[in-house]
């Protein structure tokens, strides 16, 4: 599904990044580690078609990215590709409904209210449709994030930090949610932290330095 | 889900922002509408009361007062001539029609103007009910007498000296209404007509009621006698009777020429040009009309400026919003348009309030201003000037919100993301 040889990225002229080569294969759960500061949210950019101008290669799902336009790179990121970031970054202006329908809306996919509905009872938020994201708690957020990346059922999903921020109690919730709607829709799972109680969920692991 | 309701939703999440861009924003477009309509309707009206007027003469004096008291009816008069004077300049052959005005008295403020049915003729106008005055003391009023007053065919009144309220009633004699002019949005419409010899025998109040038929009998017997052109009752070269004006057409463009010259230069008389002189009359009011129309202006500007800023500002805050966006797909393009909506809509919004309001407040006016509803200003007209504003400010929109949406449009999704 992703393979990665020969990568490396500059930052600017003097600092440059150099990636392991792996491979990942289809509906797998993959770990990637490493201290700060040692490249994994880049890497994950760079996986998710973010960054373009890299020297080397990602494949993603057959696809070379540096291949793709920019126009072509945001219609395969909406359509293949699931985010969920460290803060939740929700748009504050719209309701919880509204940033789920935001994102086949952007995607160019057809919107479903009744997947809309799935996906909140699933996450335990089928109370919370019409609330406005500014009140929901940290946790509740981080679920509706992760509904928000789930919606579109992407071939991967990508997750930067999703448990960092969180309690032991909410960390297990969150990273159990991310496993079981992985393998609901045989998607694949990338997640990358520092965070050392993920290790034992997930045991193929790309290790940084 | 649309961009619409995407950007609809942003601008509710700032309301008090949004809202005093869009209060900024409607008072300066109100200030020009108004201005708009009302400078627009007013010329309609002067030039619909003009018209068929080349010149009017009168007593000399200020030939602005000439026109405004002779044609408009709202100044006073300059002083009386004498009929045999203005009728040998009526007898110039470059004159197609010359209309005799005696002017004086009025009643509840609304003028009585003696006059012939040429005057009438002049405005197009139509009877409403009733009949046209004949001799003695019968009038014909305006649609805006008769709805302020509700005289009625056959109503009698007395009028009252000078032209404003309060001045020395003519108790002796009774005026009575013999018909009602259609509404015709002139100056008619608050009008009171009559015939010049009713004028007369109101304020010849020594000679009694009978003077004037008994003037006419004698000269009807007189076999010499010439009636005058201009009121043919009298006698042609009668030395003793006085009008206030008379309403000129041309014969030929020729009059425009050598006519006025002659009557400024040749008699004790003042001829003044009603182009000439609402021409004269607008270029001192536009001063006044082009202050208020530059102070709209400025208040659009800085709504304009007020509403680059707010953009500005809240796509800093954005930032993240943005690039999440372009994470689930959305492309530059895409967010570009969006910012640009969203400026759109904010001068729309503010364009459309303000044009409402501008209309609103010359729909109200008249309620308070009884000056603006004699001259018949209504909120109800619309323009095509108004659709330039409402594009104008489309354009202003889209303007203020160009930088910010090419901000957006070049956002390095990976840097925001990443945090820094």
């Amino acid at each position: 599904m992703v393979t990665v040889s020969d990568l490396s990225y500059s930052y600017s002229a003097a600092t440059a990044i150099r990636f392991p080569d792996f491979s990942v294969g289809k509906g797998e759960h993959f770990l990637l580690l490493g201290e700060s500061g040692s490249g994994k949210t880049t890497l994950l950019h760079l996986m998710g078609g973010l960054i373009r101008n890299y020297s080397g290669s990602v494949r993603v799902d057959g696809t070379e990215l540096s291949g793709l336009s920019e126009t072509g790179l945001d219609r395969f990121r909406g359509q293949k590709i699931g985010f969920v970031f460290q803060r939740n970054h929700l748009i504050g202006a719209l309701t919880v409904e509204k940033n789920l329908m935001l994102a086949p809306f952007l995607a160019g996919l057809t919107i479903d209210g009744k997947r809309v509905e799935e996906v909140l009872s699933g996450l335990g938020l089928e109370d919370k449709r019409h609330s406005k994201v500014t009140e929901l708690s940290q946790g509740q957020a981080q679920r509706v994030a992760i509904a928000r990346a789930l919606i579109n059922k992407p071939a991967i999903l990508f997750a930067d930090e999703p448990t960092s921020a969180l309690d032991d109690k909410n960390c297990n919730r969150v990273i159990q949610l991310l496993l079981d709607a992985a393998g609901e829709h045989g998607s694949t799972l990338i997640v990358a932290t520092h965070d050392l109680r993920l290790k034992e969920k997930i045991k193929n692991q790309i290790q940084l330095v | 889900m649309s961009l619409f309701i995407l950007v609809w939703n942003y601008l509710r999440a700032r309301p008090l922002n949004t809202a005093i861009n869009v209060v900024l924003l409607s008072l300066g477009i109100a200030v020009i509408t108004i201005l708009l309509l009302f400078n627009g309707q007013l010329e309609e009206k002067i030039t619909k009361n003009s018209r068929g007027i080349d010149l009017v003469v009168g007593a000399k004096g200020s030939p602005l007062q000439l026109i405004l008291c002779n044609i408009f009816h709202i100044d006073f008069p300059t002083g009386n001539i004498s009929l045999r004077e203005a009728e040998k300049i009526s007898r110039n052959r470059l004159i197609k029609k010359a209309i005799p005005l005696a002017l004086g008295d009025s009643y509840r403020s609304y003028r009585i103007v003696g006059t012939t049915r040429a005057y009438a003729d002049l405005y197009k106008s139509e009877l409403a009910t009733g009949d046209w005055w004949n001799t003695g003391l019968e009038v014909v009023i305006g649609a805006n007498v008769q709805r302020m007053t509700n005289l009625k065919p056959g109503d009698q009144f007395a009028s009252a000296h000078g032209l404003s309220d309060g001045g020395h009633s003519h108790n002796d004699h009774l005026y009575i209404v013999t018909g009602i002019l259609e509404r015709n949005n002139t100056v008619l419409d608050n009008l009171i007509l009559t015939s010049v010899e009713s004028i007369w025998e109101m304020h010849d109040e020594t000679d009694g009621e009978t003077g004037i038929v008994e003037h006419q009998e004698h000269q009807e017997h007189d076999s010499s006698f010439v009636a005058s052109r201009l009121v043919p009752s009298v006698a042609a070269g009668d030395s003793t009777k006085e009008l206030t004006s008379i309403l000129i057409q041309y014969r030929s463009p020729l009059g425009a020429v050598q006519l006025p010259r002659f009557i400024n230069s040749q008699s004790s008389l003042q001829a003044a040009s009603p182009a000439f002189e609402t021409a004269r009359l607008f270029s001192i009011l536009g001063v006044g009309a082009d202050i208020l129309m530059g102070f709209g202006y400025i208040l659009i500007v800085i709504s304009g400026l007020s509403i680059f800023i707010a953009l500005y500002n809240s796509l800093k805050e954005r930032r993240y919003d943005m690039a999440i966006m372009r994470s689930m797909g959305a492309s530059r393009t895409k967010l570009f348009v969006a910012i640009l909506m969203e400026g759109g809509l904010l001068t729309l919004l503010g364009s459309v309030t303000g044009l409402l309001m501008g209309h609103g407040v010359l729909a109200i006016l008249p309620a308070f201003l009884e000056e603006t509803q004699k001259a018949g200003i209504t909120g109800l007209v619309f323009y095509s000037k108004e659709w330039i504003i409402l594009a104008g400010s489309l354009l202003l929109g889209l303007c203020c919100a160009l930088i910010p949406a090419i901000q957006a449009y070049r956002t390095d999704i990976s840097r925001v993301l990443a945090g820094n």
